[in-house]
């Protein structure tokens, strides 16, 4: 798959990293506006995605490799899992909130909510990853026949 | 009450193209509109007249009208798992032509590979 | 307020069957996505912020994927014939769609009216969620909190999806012996 034109090119470069920031924010501020983890951790992996199809497959073959998109997922999962245990090693039942009841932030700030903007993150990362990891084996990478 | 049944016809058109229709690709439409339908016809339900989105704000006064939050919650999840699936059809259906080099439902089913 | 809404409803059905009677599967996969955009637009007028943007992305990285699938494989539809076996199947989804309609109306009738729903498990999380979690956005505090193993369940889909596609598409296959 080719990549596109200069202009493309060019735009790409400027407008990414501001889609890029823009899905951070979204999944940060999770609990105060409307969004939250799914839609940006979607919008990270939009991101990627529009590198790829910009600057054509050879170099995403070469910089960008699929393991570690899978890597990220699995990392991503993995944390969700472990904050949903703290509450049972806390000694209460599981997914229990509990940075909520030990010292609560201000209501309406960015330090509020418990262990909400932390499973917002981990989702976050889990949904980029798996989103960018199914764009990269549909579309770059070529199926072989049976050997 | 009309909104309620111009939702079960999308569903139902949905159903038409996965029962009837021979292509691969035009099944996964059928399924995706059958997808959407649902999850349509479930924010419906939980619509009430005169509320507004269901978060706080600084500055708001205490009983305010708000909207069912529990079936966006759900349909919110069923979003999600819709595109995982999507995803899943999309690959086996790109392996079949691969294999078979055809997409017709009928002559598929006739190979033995 | 239920104009829109009806009219916002009928562009989907026309869209419908515009995407599953076109020749051409790419025209088809183009009036998908203008289903999905007016699925965006009528969340918006139903107060559903949070669903809204979860769908407008979903929508377009689902279009980038089944472009991408219809770019691998052949681009239009396989030739039929109007034979009796195909006007006779035409006839038996026809009954069959009618007959779900007249039972789906008759069910629709126990259900409230639309715009006064009873509210009756959401009243605790109206009342008592912004004391009990801190957040303000209730749709996050339901799925997060009070509703923590939907969400768990939903990463674990889409974990065995992503397995799925990645194992489907793999280069060896099987070897003939």
């Amino acid at each position: 798959m080719r990549g596109m034109t200069l202009i493309v090119k060019s735009i790409t470069q400027l407008m990414a990293p501001s889609i890029l920031l823009l899905g951070i924010y979204i999944v940060m501020h999770g609990h105060l506006t409307p969004g939250g983890g799914f839609a940006g951790g979607i919008l990270i992996a939009g991101c990627f995605v529009l590198i790829v199809l910009a600057y054509g497959s050879e170099e995403a073959k070469s910089e960008v490799r699929k393991w570690r998109a899978t890597f990220s997922e699995s990392f991503g999962i993995f944390l969700f899992w472990f904050l949903a245990l703290l509450g049972l090693i806390q000694g209460t039942y599981f997914f229990y909130n509990i940075i909520a009841k030990v010292n609560t932030g201000q209501p309406y700030h960015l330090f509020s909510a418990g262990i909400i903007p932390l499973c917002n993150i981990a989702i976050g990362i889990e949904v980029g990853a798996a989103l960018f990891a199914i764009f990269i084996t549909l579309v770059v990478f070529k199926v072989e026949e049976n050997l | 009450m009309i909104v309620f049944i111009l939702a079960i016809l999308l569903f139902l058109i949905g159903l038409y193209g996965v029962l009837v229709k021979r292509n691969l690709i035009k099944i996964i439409i059928g399924l995706m509109i059958m997808e959407y339908a649902v999850n349509l016809f479930f924010t419906l339900v939980g619509f009430r007249e005169g509320g507004t989105a269901p978060i706080f704000s600084e500055g708001l006064s205490d009983n305010v009208f708000f909207v069912d939050p529990l079936p966006q919650a759900l349909v919110l999840t069923a979003i999600v798992i819709g595109l995982g699936t999507t995803a899943l059809m999309v690959s086996i259906a790109v392996r079949i032509y691969e294999k078979y080099d055809t997409l017709d439902v009928r002559k598929i089913r006739k190979l033995r590979g | 307020m239920l104009t829109p809404l009806i009219l916002l409803l009928v562009l989907m059905i026309l869209g419908a069957i515009v995407a599953l009677e076109s020749k051409d599967l790419l025209s088809g996969i183009i009036s998908l996505g203008i289903i999905g955009f007016a699925l965006t637009i009528i969340f918006l007028i139903l107060h559903a912020p949070d669903l809204a943007i979860v769908q407008i992305v979903v929508e377009t990285l689902t279009l980038v994927i089944l472009i991408a699938a219809v770019l691998k494989t052949t681009r239009e539809d396989t030739t039929e014939k109007l034979d009796t076996k195909k006007v006779l199947l035409w006839g038996a989804g026809l009954i069959f769609i009618v007959v779900f309609m007249l039972t789906a109306v008759k069910a629709l009738r126990h259900l409230p009216d639309f715009g006064l729903p009873t509210l009756r498990m959401a009243r605790v999380y109206i009342d008592q969620g912004f004391s009990i979690t801190g957040a303000s956005n209730l749709v996050a505090a339901v799925i997060l909190d009070f509703r923590g193993y939907d969400t768990l369940g939903e990463a674990t889909v889409l974990f065995t999806s992503v397995a799925g596609v990645v194992t489907v598409l793999r280069k060896v296959g099987r070897k003939k012996s």
